[in-house]
């Protein structure tokens, strides 16, 4: 089977069940296809060997019971891994090796996936390009130079170029969904308290949870039945009934009520977003949704709400990195001088960024106005979507404001860069799921995304929306391999 | 002027001042494992031994609430009479240092799990209450390690994550013998839960001590100075001294004092500033997004309720009004949970009179000259009760039973063995007496000639004669009897 990269993981998980392949063929072809995509960047870690092992070793005494059995996957390298490099894409954590590993992560292995290696991402997930990671930019296979989203543009990337069956990323205020819209692919953000966040390194605590990035939504489903568990070693983690989402994934979605929140038509919104979001509407229509107009009135307010909360957080979260214990440690006169030196040799721009923000709001004297006032915000806007929901089953918005910009084109205004999350952000703060489909192509022919956004632990039915509407959309990924020679 | 006798004021020229303190006790909580993590608390273990990937705070490690430790802050609130909050709130403390490893210590900020509570101290003119402001749960920091090597500073993380319970009092103390009182009632609260060990040498407990000065009469409070970390009752009265002395000083010579944060050189005697309120820490606290609210049930508290022992205060009552001890016997006695054990032990089947006496007296002077605790007293509470019914029973003399406690001192002897293999029986045969006595009168006939012309004052000396002869074990009392028949 030469087209064995091209397979979903349905498709994989299929065949290797009915024997048709083999965990070591399978594993064969994606080391061999990522081996010749060291262009896209997409790998910060490979750990092909071992993963070529593991599969032999599978298949000598293949449980076929698993949900994936012998399947190889990267993963982001947001995920502590045991004895595999670890790095956030930071320097600080260039030569950091867990002796642990992620419970995310975990749930997959103790599932029959295989490690392949551990995928780019922006430095402590802070990016929307994946150009803040100390280990390069990632190439957007959909065309060379353009950037696949961030944080998780590693995984995006890997995704969309079929370096790997499926992956998971982490997102804090859209780092699976964008770059999932950037890159013709499916990302999903579950509920907050759904994926436990025990051995991830730590972003924003309040805002980061994993998720699945998939080449469709029924394969979306099924990782996310496996990430998905309850965790006493995190205090965060929710005990809800979680479903088998891919064997209740149904396309019968008639009569379900989709809202379309008017405050999301925001200045300077390009018209083709626009027209997506139009035809994303017929297309539920179609599917036989009802759709109905809401408001979310605190929608404006989440942006500049996500980037006190965000930066406060990780401004405390990151404090643990200070060249005594791991990681990486520049030598100073004293102890002082040595954290300033590590900190500021060991963290990028974009993290230094942050941190400032982050200390500034939590200062005393500006604590009040920003932090505070932040935190009350969120409510609101917890609030706004409380109300919908007495409307609506489900709300359907564009992914992102634009579609994937080229490499460089934004790294000098943070700003623009922020804008990027203006329709993700909102579901961290109110710790909703989302998922974003690809539903259409730019006039570039860049891929544009559709974003289903579900009530607190109601992922089966925004997956079934948006399986639904995949059908009806039946979007084709333009991917020319122009990487490999 | 001063109806209290013990008031402690400091006089400069025409100036009475007088002193008030605070106290920030940091409690550690008697627990098997730490705060958020299961690691180990063993003190004194290899350094580095009891850490885990949670206390060294390394990427992606979660802290999750010891459940153990929330039910023995609660515990200790209680017996605070104090306010327990159902909800309360974990914040992160922020600041760098190198044992200090997620680079924030948790903590309780805005929501405390205990509220306002109160502590009794007994006073020799009186009662005194003292207010609780709060007590929160925080985690302790590790440790840093400056003189092992002339360059390095190594880190103990041990101590990392360990549970503490800050107990905050209101500016409710007067003079350093209150400090005293307060932090051995306060100890002696904790150590009858269990909640804290109150062990001073291993540092279970320590204080941050507040003092500020005012003239007397004054309803204003002076500028208060923070001596931190102070390790001992005896530290806390010398750096309060010299603290209030020095700002008492300061005013006298028409300064101001400078709210500042100082530390007790415990060499030199002295506080040192360590830095002003201008150089204070930001310490940027907010609600640690890791964990959620702490939330109890009113079940939940009630439970801990039932679990509370007698406790100091209540204890005291009985033994008064059940006992009829005096106040001053009551308070020695319950000083200590396991004193007052000892005590109800020996007085389940012994004179209650007779065993305060002897625990009060011959004991605990005893311990002391072997630098014992009641819990390593070489004497049971059985075999002290079985003394104290030997003297009752006239088995044996006071002052026999005296040389049996020696005895019984160098290891744990029954008394009635000593008595029988010594031969220490008293002598209460009053033939037997009689004889011994006209051997005692007949050789000292002269001394019979000169008692019976009036020298009353020899009798004495006929009854010594007689207890020496016999050894000390005749019986006093019929010595007397029939030495007054006799002469």
């Amino acid at each position: 089977m030469s087209d064995i990269t091209k397979q979903s993981l349905s498709g994989l998980v299929e065949n290797i069940k009915s024997k048709k392949l083999s965990s070591s063929e399978v594993t064969k072809a994606f080391v061999e296809r990522s081996e010749k995509s060291k262009e896209l960047n997409a790998y910060i870690t490979e750990d092909y060997t071992n993963a070529l092992n593991k599969a032999k070793k599978f298949d000598e005494k293949p449980n076929l019971d698993l949900k994936l059995p012998g399947i190889p996957m990267a993963v982001k390298d947001l995920f502590c891994t045991r004895d595999l490099k670890t790095t956030a894409g930071s320097k600080i954590l260039n030569n950091f090796v867990p002796t642990y590993e992620s419970t995310v992560t975990q749930n997959i292995w103790n599932e029959g996936a295989i490690l392949m290696g551990k995928l780019n991402c922006d430095e402590f997930a802070m990016g929307s390009s994946n150009e803040t990671s100390f280990f390069g930019n990632v190439q957007n296979p959909i065309d060379k130079n353009l950037v696949p989203g961030g944080s998780s543009g590693g995984s995006s990337s890997a995704v969309a170029a079929q370096l790997t069956p499926i992956t998971i990323g982490t997102d804090t205020g859209g780092s699976i969904r964008q770059p999932a819209s950037f890159t013709g692919t499916v990302g999903l953000k579950p509920t907050y308290g759904s994926c436990s966040r025990y051995g991830i390194v730590a972003f924003a605590s309040s805002l980061d949870q994993a998720g699945p990035m998939a080449q469709n939504v029924k394969d979306c489903a099924l990782l996310q039945e496996v990430i998905s568990t309850y965790d006493e070693k995190d205090s965060t983690s929710i005990d809800f009934k979680r479903n088998e989402y891919s064997k209740e994934l149904t396309k019968d979605i008639k009569g379900k009520k989709i809202g379309i929140p008017k405050e999301y038509r925001v200045d300077g919104m390009p018209e083709e977003i626009e027209d997506l979001w139009k035809k994303g509407i017929e297309y539920a229509k179609d599917c036989g949704a009802e759709i109905i107009d809401i408001s979310l009135p605190h929608t404006n307010y989440a942006l500049p709400t996500y980037y006190i909360v965000a930066p406060a957080e990780a401004s405390s979260n990151l404090a643990r990195y200070d060249g005594v214990k791991y990681g990486f440690r520049a030598e100073g006169e004293n102890l002082i001088d040595m954290y300033e030196k590590t900190r500021s040799e060991g963290f990028g721009a974009e993290v230094q960024r942050r941190i400032m923000i982050g200390t500034y709001v939590l200062s005393s004297g500006y604590y009040d106005a920003y932090y505070l006032k932040a935190q009350k915000v969120r409510k609101l806007i917890k609030h706004d979507f409380d109300d919908a929901y007495k409307k609506v089953d489900a709300i359907l918005t564009p992914s992102t404001p634009s579609s994937a910009f080229k490499i460089g084109e934004k790294t000098n205004d943070p700003v623009s860069m922020y804008l990027n999350d203006i329709f993700t952000v909102p579901l961290n703060l109110a710790g909703l799921p989302g998922i974003s489909i690809p539903a259409g192509h730019d006039a570039k022919g860049y891929p544009l995304g559709l974003q289903i956004i579900g009530k607190a632990f109601d992922e089966q039915n925004i997956l079934n929306i948006a399986y639904a509407m995949e059908e009806k959309i039946n979007f084709k990924n333009n991917i020319t391999d122009w990487w490999i020679k | 002027m001063s109806k209290n006798k013990s008031e402690y004021l400091i006089n400069r020229h025409d100036n009475q001042y007088e002193v008030v303190i605070g106290l920030e006790v940091h409690a550690q909580v008697t627990s098997q494992s730490k705060l958020f993590s299961t690691s180990a608390t063993k003190f004194g273990a290899e350094p580095n031994t009891q850490v885990s990937l949670v206390d060294a705070a390394f990427p992606g490690m979660l802290p999750v609430i010891n459940e153990y430790c929330v039910k023995q802050a609660i515990k200790t609130g209680i017996g605070l009479k104090a306010k327990i909050n159902k909800r309360s709130v974990f914040d992160r403390k922020n600041y760098f240092y190198a044992d200090l490893p997620q680079g924030y210590q948790i903590s309780q900020f805005k929501d405390p799990i205990v509220g306002e509570g109160k502590v009794i101290l007994d006073m020799p003119d009186g009662q005194k209450e003292v207010g609780i402001e709060r007590l929160h749960l925080e985690q302790d920091a590790g440790k840093s390690i400056h003189d092992l090597d002339p360059k390095n500073t190594f880190v103990d993380l041990n101590r990392s994550g360990v549970a503490l319970m800050e107990i905050v009092s209101k500016p409710d103390l007067r003079s350093p013998d209150e400090v005293n009182a307060y932090i051995k009632k306060l100890r002696s609260i904790m150590r009858y839960l269990g909640t804290c060990d109150g062990n001073m040498q291993e540092g279970s407990l320590r204080a941050d001590v507040n003092v500020s000065v005012r003239k007397k009469g004054s309803k204003e409070f002076g500028t208060r100075c923070e001596i931190k970390n102070v390790n001992s009752i005896k530290f806390m009265q010398m750096a309060i001294e010299y603290e209030a002395n020095r700002q008492v000083d300061l005013i006298e010579d028409g300064q101001t004092i400078d709210q500042e944060t100082r530390l007790f050189d415990t060499k030199k005697n002295e506080t040192r500033s360590m830095r002003s309120k201008e150089d204070a820490h930001d310490y940027r606290y907010f609600p640690d997004p890791d964990l959620l609210p702490l939330e109890v049930s009113d079940d939940f508290i009630e439970n801990l309720k039932s679990e509370i022992p007698e406790l100091p205060d209540e204890k005291k009552k009985r033994f008064i009004e059940k006992f009829k001890l005096s106040p001053y016997e009551a308070n020695i006695l319950v000083s200590d949970i396991e004193t007052s054990n000892y005590f109800e032990n020996v007085i389940k089947k012994s004179d209650v009179k007779l065993a305060t006496n002897w625990i009060i007296g011959e004991l605990f002077a005893a311990l002391n000259e072997k630098n014992l605790e009641i819990t390593e007293s070489p004497i049971s509470a059985g075999n002290l009760s079985k003394l104290i019914n030997l003297i009752k029973d006239g088995t044996i003399s006071g002052k026999i039973a005296k040389t049996v406690f020696e005895q019984m001192m160098e290891g744990d002897k029954d008394p009635k063995k000593i008595v029988e293999e010594k031969g220490l029986k008293q002598e209460s045969d009053p033939k037997a007496l009689e004889a011994l006595i006209d051997k005692v009168i007949d050789d000292n006939r002269d001394k019979a000639t000169e008692y019976k012309s009036g020298k009353v004052k020899l009798f004495g000396f006929f009854v010594g004669q007689v207890m020496k002869v016999s050894g000390g074990k005749a019986n006093p009392q019929l010595v007397n009897e029939i030495l007054k028949k006799k002469l």
